[in-house]
C-alpha cells in the first residue's frame, strides 16, 4: 500500500514528488510517457511570470505571486538555471495604455516591482522595439528557467529519497476501496491511500475515473512557436509581451536560458488533446503578430518550430481541490499558464490544504544530500575538465559539435536517477540535437550510445514515445 | 602551449588537399585535427561512384577517393590527429580542442585552414507543417545510417528537395529494397546535377515533381503519410493540388550550409549568400592567417572542385607563412543580376579564377565582368544551371585596368 500515488510527471507532479518525499511516505509517480516533463512542461514559454497578470481573487494570482518568489532559491539549491532577465508588457496606443496602467496597479497591489517606461526609454534598452509601441510596463522580477530541467532534477531528488517512478505506464482506471484507491495501469495495479491527479490535459478524464461528474472540463489550446538560433547580436535580451487580451497573453518574444529566442505562442482550441502538429496558419499568425512588438527579426535563422497544448479549464482558474465524493483523491487540474511559475506554490498549497489532512507528515530521518543538476564540462575550468577526462576519457570525446557535449556527459545523464530512455530525453538533459544542425550530425552517435547503455538494439531506440523508432531494419 | 605552423581543421577532401599543397610548398610543421576517427570526411558515407574524374581521371567511390587523398600524405610528415574536435579559436589563432587521448588542449597556430565541411538544412529551417514524429530525417543522416551503420530508416519514402544527396539517396534506398514514391522539388528546376537526375531517378522510374512542396506530414509516433502540393510562381502552395502519399519516412535534401560557427565566433566576416567566410584568391578570410576551403567556404557539388580549392588554399597558407610581404592592392568582387554569388570576394592584382553560380537556369547568355561601368571581360555561355559551379579567369593585366570594384553579372547574349 502506497501513501501517495501521483499521476503525471509534469512539473506539478515533479514538485509534489520532491516536496512529499521529504516526509516519511511511500510514494509512486505514474507517467504514461517515456520521460518526465514530456507534456505541457516540455513545450511552453518557460517564463516565471512575476504574477502581475492573473485576476484578483484567483488561485492563479495567489500562487503565481508566491511561486515566483520561491523559484530563485529552489533553482539555486538544485543548481538549475534561473535568470531574472525581466519583461516588458508593451502597449501600442491610448487604449492599450489604459490596460497597461491597470496591470501596473495590480502589480503595485501585489508588491511586485514595476516601472512604467516611455517609448524612448524602452528603445534605449532594446533597439529593435517596434515604432508602434508607445509605453511599456517593466517587470524586473520576471525570470526564465528550463522547465524540463527543473522537473528532472526535482525527480532525481524524489527518487534519491525513495520515490518510485513508473514511466511508460498509463493509469487506465481507478477504483475507490475501503481504505484508499486501487489504481489500474497499463503495467499492473497499485493501492494507495491518497491519489494526486496531475494529469495535465487529461486531468478531467482521470477525475472522471472516480467521479462521473467532475466539476470541470479541459480543452486543449495549442500554442505554436518558432525557435531562432543563438545570434551574435540577439534581437532582444528581455521578454516582450503585448498587452493581454481576452484570448490570453498573446504572441511573445522570449529569450531562452540557452540564448535562443522563442517567438509565439498562438492559442487555438483543438479536439485531439495531444496533437502538437505545427500548422501553416499558426506559424503565419506568429509571424504577423510579432511585428507589433519588434522589428528586424531574422526569420532565416529559425532552427525549428514546436507547439504545446495548454490544459485550459472550464472554470478559468486552476482546479486545486479534493474531489467532493472521494476523500484522498486530490486534483491539480487545468494548470495552464502561469502553471510553471506557480508550480512550487501549487505543490505547497496542495500539501498544506489537502495532503496534510489525510496523511501524517513526519520528516524523514537521514534525508540524503540534494542531487544537483549535472554539471557540464562547459561550466568547468580547463584543469577540472582535464581531470575529468583523465579519469574517464569519454569526457574528451565530443559528440555534439553544436552544443559541444561529450560522450561522458551523455553516459552520465543516462545513468542519473531519472531514467533516460529516448533520444528526446537525452536532448532535454543535455541539448545535443537542439543546436544548429538539429541532430544531423550527432543523432546517429547519440542513438548508438543510448542503445549501448540501455543494452538495446539500434532499431529499438525511440525518439519520444513507444512506436517512434528511428530505424526500421538492418540492411 | 604547443605551437604549430599550420593547423588544418577537418580531414575531408578539402583539408587533406590543403595539407598536401602546403607540404609541397615547403611547410613542414602541419597538424590536421579531425573529429572523426578516420580521415575522409563526408566521402566515407558516399559509397556510390562518380568521384575523381578530374583529379584522378578515374571514376572512384567516395571511400576510394578518400583513400587516395590519405595515401598521398603517406610520404609526408603531416601530422593527423583524429578523434579531436576543435571547439573554438581566438583571433590570434589559439585553438582549443578536445579528444579522448589528449584531453582539452590549446594550440597556438601561425596559420589555420578551416576545412570543416557543411551541415544540412534541417526541417526547422524550412518549417514544414504537421507532425514532428520519428521518420523525418535529413538525407545525409539517412545516408549515414544506411552506409556507415547499416540500418534503414524507412521502407516507403518521400524525398523533399532534389539536391544531389536526395537524388543519390533515392537510388540507394531503392537498391536496398525501399519504395521511393516521389522526389519533390519546390523550384521549377532541380538543384541536383543533371547526371544524378538521370542515373538516380529516371533509370529507376522515380517521379520528380517540380514546383511541389510538402504541405503536411501525418503520423503520431512515426510518419504515416505526407501531402504534396503544387506551388505557384511565388512558391506558395496551390489549393486543391494536394497529393497524399502513404510513407513511413520523409527525407529532406533541402540545402547545405557551410559549417563556420568557430570562424564566425572568432570574428571572421561571413558572406550572407554563401554563408561561408569572405575570402581572397588564396582563400584567406578577413582574419589574418586564417584560411578556408571546401564545403566550409561554399557548398560544392563535386569533390574535384573541393580538391582544387584545397590546393589553392594550402598554397595560400604556405605563401602566408613563408613570404613576409603580401600585396596590398586589391578590389572587391560582387555578384549582380542573376549571379547568386562569386568567389573570391577580394582579389589582389594577380592571375586568378572567379567561381560563381547563377540563381535560376539561363540559356544563351553572356557572363560579364565589369569594373564600375567598364566592361572588362565577356564570355558566352549556352546554358547556366544553379547546380553547376562556373568559373571565369582573370589576369593580372586585366585587373590592372580596373579603377573600381568588380561586379559579375549574366545577361542574355545579343
Ligand atoms: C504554449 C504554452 C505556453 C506556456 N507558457 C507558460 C509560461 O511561460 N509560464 C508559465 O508559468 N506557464 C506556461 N504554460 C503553462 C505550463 O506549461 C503548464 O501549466 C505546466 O507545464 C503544467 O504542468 P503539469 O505538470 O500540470 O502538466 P503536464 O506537463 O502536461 O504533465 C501532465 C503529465 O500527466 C501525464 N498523464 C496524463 N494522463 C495520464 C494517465 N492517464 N496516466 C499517467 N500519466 C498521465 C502526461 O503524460 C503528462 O506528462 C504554458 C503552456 C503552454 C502550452
Ligand atoms: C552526400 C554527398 C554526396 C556527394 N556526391 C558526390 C559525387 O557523386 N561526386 C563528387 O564529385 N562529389 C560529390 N559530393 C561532393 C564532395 O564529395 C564533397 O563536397 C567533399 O567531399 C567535401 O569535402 P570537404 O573537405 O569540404 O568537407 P567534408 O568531407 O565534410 O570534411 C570536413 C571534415 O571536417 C571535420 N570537422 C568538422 N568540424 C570539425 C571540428 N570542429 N573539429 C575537427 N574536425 C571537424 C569533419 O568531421 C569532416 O571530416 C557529395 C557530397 C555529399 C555531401
Amino acid at each position: 500500500m502506497k501513501d501517495v500515488v501521483i499521476i503525471g510527471a509534469g512539473i506539478i507532479g515533479c514538485f509534489l514528488a520532491y516536496d512529499l518525499s521529504k516526509y516519511d511516505l511511500k510514494i509512486a509517480v505514474v507517467e504514461k510517457n517515456m520521460d518526465v516533463a514530456s507534456g505541457a512542461t516540455k513545450a511552453n514559454s518557460a517564463i516565471v511570470h512575476s504574477g502581475h497578470d492573473p485576476k484578483d481573487g484567483t488561485l492563479k494570482a495567489l500562487l503565481n505571486v508566491r511561486g515566483s518568489r520561491m523559484y530563485e532559491q529552489i533553482c539555486k539549491d538544485l543548481n538549475c538555471h534561473y535568470e531574472k532577465i525581466g519583461a516588458y508588457v508593451l502597449a501600442c496606443g491610448a487604449e492599450e495604455e489604459d490596460t497597461l496602467l491597470q496591470l501596473a496597479k495590480q502589480a503595485e497591489n501585489r508588491n511586485i516591482p514595476f516601472e512604467v517606461h516611455t517609448h524612448q526609454e524602452i528603445v534605449s534598452r532594446e533597439q529593435n522595439i517596434s515604432d508602434e509601441v508607445t509605453k511599456g510596463l517593466w517587470l524586473p522580477s520576471t525570470a526564465i528557467i528550463t522547465p524540463w530541467e527543473v522537473s528532472c532534477v526535482l525527480m532525481d531528488n524524489a527518487i534519491e529519497r525513495g520515490t518510485e517512478l513508473h514511466l511508460n505506464t498509463e493509469v487506465t482506471s481507478i477504483e475507490k476501496m475501503n481504505h484508499g484507491y486501487r489504481i489500474v495501469t497499463s503495467k499492473g495495479e497499485m493501492m494507495s491511500k491518497v491519489v494526486i491527479n496531475c494529469a495535465g490535459v487529461h486531468a478531467d478524464e482521470v477525475t472522471a475515473m472516480v467521479n462521473p461528474h467532475p466539476g470541470f472540463t479541459i480543452t486543449a489550446r495549442r500554442g505554436e512557436y518558432f525557435v531562432l538560433d543563438h545570434l551574435k547580436d540577439p534581437v532582444v535580451s528581455i521578454i516582450l509581451f503585448p498587452v493581454p487580451s481576452s484570448k490570453g497573453k498573446g504572441v511573445l518574444l522570449v529569450p531562452t536560458i540557452h540564448h535562443n529566442l522563442l517567438l509565439g505562442p498562438t492559442s487555438d482550441p483543438i479536439d485531439e488533446k495531444e496533437n502538437v502538429d505545427s500548422t501553416k496558419e499558426g506559424l503565419a499568425e506568429v509571424r504577423e503578430k510579432m511585428h507589433k512588438l519588434i522589428k528586424n527579426v531574422p526569420m532565416n535563422q529559425v532552427v525549428r518550430t514546436f507547439s504545446g497544448n495548454r490544459p485550459s479549464g472550464s472554470t478559468h482558474d486552476f482546479v486545486l481541490e479534493e474531489d467532493d465524493l472521494n476523500p484522498g483523491f486530490l486534483i491539480c487540474g487545468a494548470i495552464e499558464s502561469p502553471g510553471i511559475a506557480s508550480a512550487p506554490a501549487i505543490s505547497e498549497y496542495m500539501i498544506e490544504h489537502f495532503v496534510s489532512k489525510r496523511l501524517q507528515l513526519l520528516n524523514k530521518n537521514n534525508l540524503p544530500a540534494l542531487v544537483l543538476r549535472q554539471r557540464l564540462l562547459s561550466e568547468m575550468s580547463d584543469t577540472e575538465r582535464n581531470d575529468k577526462i583523465s579519469k574517464d576519457s569519454r569526457y574528451g570525446k565530443i559528440v555534439c559539435r553544436c552544443e559541444q557535449i561529450s560522450e561522458g556527459e551523455i553516459v552520465e545523464a543516462i545513468h542519473r536517477n531519472t531514467p533516460v530512455l529516448t533520444l528526446g530525453a537525452v536532448k532535454r538533459r543535455l541539448r545535443p540535437g537542439m543546436g544548429r544542425c538539429q541532430g544531423g550530425f550527432c543523432e546517429p552517435l547519440v542513438l548508438k550510445i543510448l542503445a549501448r547503455e540501455l543494452k538495446l538494439s539500434l532499431n529499438e531506440i525511440v525518439l519520444e514515445e513507444a512506436g517512434s523508432n528511428v530505424l526500421l531494419e538492418k540492411r | 602551449m604547443k605551437t604549430v605552423d599550420l593547423v588544418i581543421v577537418g580531414a575531408g577532401a578539402g583539408g587533406l588537399s590543403a595539407a598536401l599543397a602546403a607540404w609541397n610548398a615547403g611547410i613542414r610543421d602541419i597538424l590536421i585535427l579531425e573529429k572523426e576517427n578516420d580521415t575522409g570526411g563526408i566521402l566515407n558515407q558516399c559509397i556510390h561512384t562518380g568521384f575523381g574524374l578530374h583529379t584522378f581521371k578515374e571514376e572512384l567511390s567516395g571511400p576510394e577517393y578518400a583513400e587516395r587523398c590519405a595515401m598521398m600524405l603517406k610520404d609526408t610528415d603531416v601530422n593527423i590527429q583524429c578523434g579531436t574536435m576543435v571547439l573554438s579559436m581566438t583571433k590570434d589563432k589559439i585553438l582549443t580542442c578536445s579528444s579522448a587521448e589528449h584531453g582539452l588542449e590549446k594550440i597556438q597556430a601561425r596559420a589555420v585552414v578551416f576545412a570543416s565541411g557543411c551541415r544540412e538544412r534541417s526541417r526547422g529551417a524550412i518549417q514544414i507543417p504537421g507532425s514532428r514524429c520519428a521518420g523525418i530525417l535529413t538525407a545525409g543522416t539517412a545516408q549515414r545510417y544506411l552506409n556507415i551503420d547499416g540500418w534503414m530508416c524507412g521502407k516507403r519514402v518521400l524525398i523533399l528537395g532534389s539536391g544531389d544527396i536526395g537524388l543519390i539517396m533515392a537510388r540507394r534506398m531503392t537498391l536496398e529494397g525501399a519504395k521511393v514514391v516521389a522526389v519533390a522539388e519546390l523550384m521549377p528546376y532541380s538543384n541536383g546535377l543533371p547526371r544524378n537526375i538521370k542515373q538516380c531517378l529516371d533509370d529507376f522510374g522515380i517521379p520528380l515533381y517540380l514546383s511541389h512542396t510538402i504541405t503536411q506530414i501525418e503520423g503520431k509516433h512515426r510518419v504515416s503519410a505526407a501531402v504534396l502540393s503544387q506551388v505557384d510562381e511565388h512558391l506558395q502552395p496551390i489549393k486543391n493540388t494536394e497529393k497524399r502519399f502513404e510513407v513511413d519516412a520523409v527525407l529532406l535534401s533541402v540545402g547545405l550550409i557551410p559549417e563556420n560557427t568557430i570562424l564566425e565566433e572568432a570574428g571572421a566576416l561571413i558572406h550572407p549568400k554563401t554563408r561561408g567566410p569572405v575570402v581572397d584568391e588564396q582563400c584567406m578570410t578577413s582574419l589574418d592567417g586564417v584560411f578556408a576551403c571546401g564545403n566550409s567556404l561554399h557548398v560544392h557539388d563535386l569533390v574535384d572542385f573541393v580538391y582544387a580549392e584545397g590546393q589553392r588554399c594550402g598554397q595560400g597558407a604556405a605563401a602566408y607563412l613563408t613570404q613576409s610581404l603580401k600585396q596590398e592592392k586589391c578590389v572587391q568582387v560582387g555578384a549582380a543580376g542573376n549571379v547568386s554569388y562569386v568567389l573570391p570576394q577580394i582579389l589582389h592584382f594577380c592571375d586568378a579564377k572567379l567561381f560563381f553560380r547563377v540563381k535560376t537556369p539561363m540559356k544563351n547568355c553572356a557572363v560579364v565582368l565589369k569594373s564600375g561601368t567598364k566592361e572588362l571581360k565577356k564570355m558566352k555561355k549556352i546554358s547556366l544551371l544553379p547546380s553547376v559551379m562556373e568559373e571565369i579567369t582573370v589576369t593580372k593585366e586585366l585587373l590592372e585596368q580596373c579603377e573600381d570594384d568588380l561586379t559579375l553579372e549574366v545577361t542574355s547574349w545579343n
